[in-house]
């Protein structure tokens, strides 16, 4: 046995402990992997926004006072709307692995803590990368007109949406120790959409929702990721609501995290 | 403890030299729990693949699904995969660091008798490489087959620590039984070790610590014959030993001492 020899315990202080603690891609692609043949994900990131956007898109211009909605603006809501759901789910993935005792199986090995929480993240935001490239083609196959341009930097700022939401499905799977946690989920992010104009613009709202819209954790995102179409004055609220909410999420996730891996 | 789960109330814990969390991220120490710590939506073989990415020097994937008898299953999902197999997957997983020491909680909770088996000769096979084995059990008959040293526990305390035969002895020793007419009672008595005759007719039987010296007696020094010497076994020399209180009392074994 490799152990042997004159003083087992150095031999034992020789063996190595992995880098980045234990962080890597092969365990990276398996959770990419997992995460996409589970039909219920793949329907709820992949399938619901895309069949969302075709029913609530629009192709002429309807003319509001003060506001255009086009087949674009629909678009990049129900982008960030995916991206929302797909990084959500993905990072509510540790409450059923908690659940499960794979956590405490993880535990078992050099993987650290903190590295196990950035795989999550990293999964979630693939899983919302994916979820805008699937809506942004579908909106182009049925016609969505922008500059290349403005395609990239609302995508990308679509998929920002994805850190915030990761943040908070950790949260909620840190919180909840149920397998069942998408359910919980799936109705507060429809009321987050709703209310901050995702799926239709807020000004066709009641005036007690568009009271309550800037408060929602959605609110920053959607309007900066729209703002390179629509132009107009940037409101630094939108960076405010954004700052707010992620710094807010990883807190309360971090601090549920550190009561889950204490050692007791 | 060992794991790292938990910490002492005092004192402080060290494996193989080091804190326990340094012997685990170095894969000194591996573990196989009783239930749970599998995600049901991996193959077999993706579970291994995921736990052998996160150590710094694994064993081939393909390498512990054999020693651990499972790579005709390797691509079934976990979920799929009955109460025996999903034990066999939580070894290989324990394999994969080639730990210095592995502890088992109860290992064949649930298990069917054929599961229970192949589980053990795994084990045994791969024990006798000079791995160091515990693991704690409540199948007594299992600590008695597989066991090279066995702990009793009592509400925490160690009540016994030998070998399997050494730790029957313990509580009780042996009964020897002789058919031998007109015995001496008292001489029986005096012999080492003995600590109750009883005569039933022509037989005699006698419970004593020390069964050789008796039969030796008996056979040597009186007409006895029909002498027959029969050990308590492993679970009424656990009752007698942790008697006062037995929903308290769990088993601790240690197998398989590395050399």
């Amino acid at each position: 046995m490799s152990t042997a020899g004159p003083d087992p315990h150095r031999s034992f202080e020789a063996r190595r402990q992995p880098a980045l603690g234990g962080f890597n891609l092969t365990f990276l692609s398996i959770e990419v992997r997992r995460l996409l043949r589970n039909r219920r994900t793949f329907v709820l990131t992949l399938v619901v926004p895309v069949v969302l956007f075709l029913l609530l898109r629009t192709n002429k211009r309807i003319a509001i006072p003060g506001l255009e909605i086009t087949a674009a603006t629909t678009m990049i809501g129900i982008a960030v709307y995916g991206a929302m759901l797909a990084s959500t789910s993905g990072g509510a993935m540790v409450s059923i692995e908690r659940a499960l005792g794979w956590s405490r199986q993880l535990r078992l090995t050099p993987l650290r803590p903190v590295a196990y929480v950035a795989i999550k993240i990293l999964v979630a935001m693939i899983l919302g990368l994916t979820s805008v490239v699937v809506v942004y083609t579908a909106g182009a196959i049925s016609g969505v007109d922008m500059t290349p341009a403005t395609w990239v930097l609302t995508g990308l700022l679509a998929w920002m949406a994805s850190f915030v939401f990761a943040a908070f499905g950790l949260f909620i799977g840190y919180l909840l120790p149920s397998e069942n946690v998408m359910q919980v989920i799936g109705p507060v992010l429809g009321i987050f959409s709703l209310f901050s104009g995702l799926f239709v613009p807020l000004s066709l709202l009641p005036s007690v929702m568009q009271d309550i819209a800037p408060y929602m954790p959605t609110y920053g995102v959607a309007a900066i990721a729209r703002f390179p179409l629509v132009g107009g004055a940037f409101d630094l609220a939108w960076l405010l609501s954004v700052i707010v909410w992620t710094a807010a999420f990883i807190i309360a996730a971090t601090l549920l995290f550190r009561r889950d891996t204490r050692r007791t | 403890m060992i794991l790292g789960l938990g910490l002492p109330d005092e004192g402080s814990v060290t494996v193989l030299g080091m804190a326990p969390a340094a012997a685990i991220s170095r894969g000194l120490v591996s573990a196989v729990m009783q239930t749970g710590g599998l995600l049901k939506d991996l193959t077999v073989r993706e579970t291994i693949r995921l736990t052998a990415s996160v150590f710094a020097n694994a064993r081939p994937v393909d390498e512990v699904l054999e020693r651990a008898g499972i790579s005709g299953i390797g691509d079934r999902l976990v979920g799929a995969c009955s109460g025996g197999e999903q034990q066999r997957l939580r070894f290989a997983l324990a394999l994969l660091a080639d730990p210095a020491l592995m502890v088992l909680d109860e290992p064949t909770a649930g298990m069917d008798v054929e599961g229970r088996r192949d589980f053990w000769t795994a084990i045994r096979r791969d024990a006798e490489q000079g791995r160091t084995v515990l693991f704690a059990t409540h199948y007594l008959e299992e600590a008695d087959a597989y066991a090279d040293r066995i702990i009793l526990l009592r509400q925490g305390r160690i009540v016994a620590d030998g070998t399997a035969a050494e730790v029957r002895n313990l509580s009780s020793g042996r009964s020897v039984q002789a058919t031998l007419p007109g015995a001496d009672e008292a001489a029986l008595s005096a012999l080492p070790g003995v600590r109750s005759v009883e005569i039933r007719g022509d037989r005699v039987l006698i419970q004593t610590l020390d069964s050789d010296a008796v039969a030796r007696y008996l056979l040597t020094s009186t007409a006895a014959h029909d002498v027959e010497v029969v050990a308590h076994n492993l679970e009424e020399a656990f009752l007698a030993l942790t008697g006062d209180s037995p929903l308290s009392a769990e088993p601790g074994v240690e197998d398989a001492k590395a050399t």
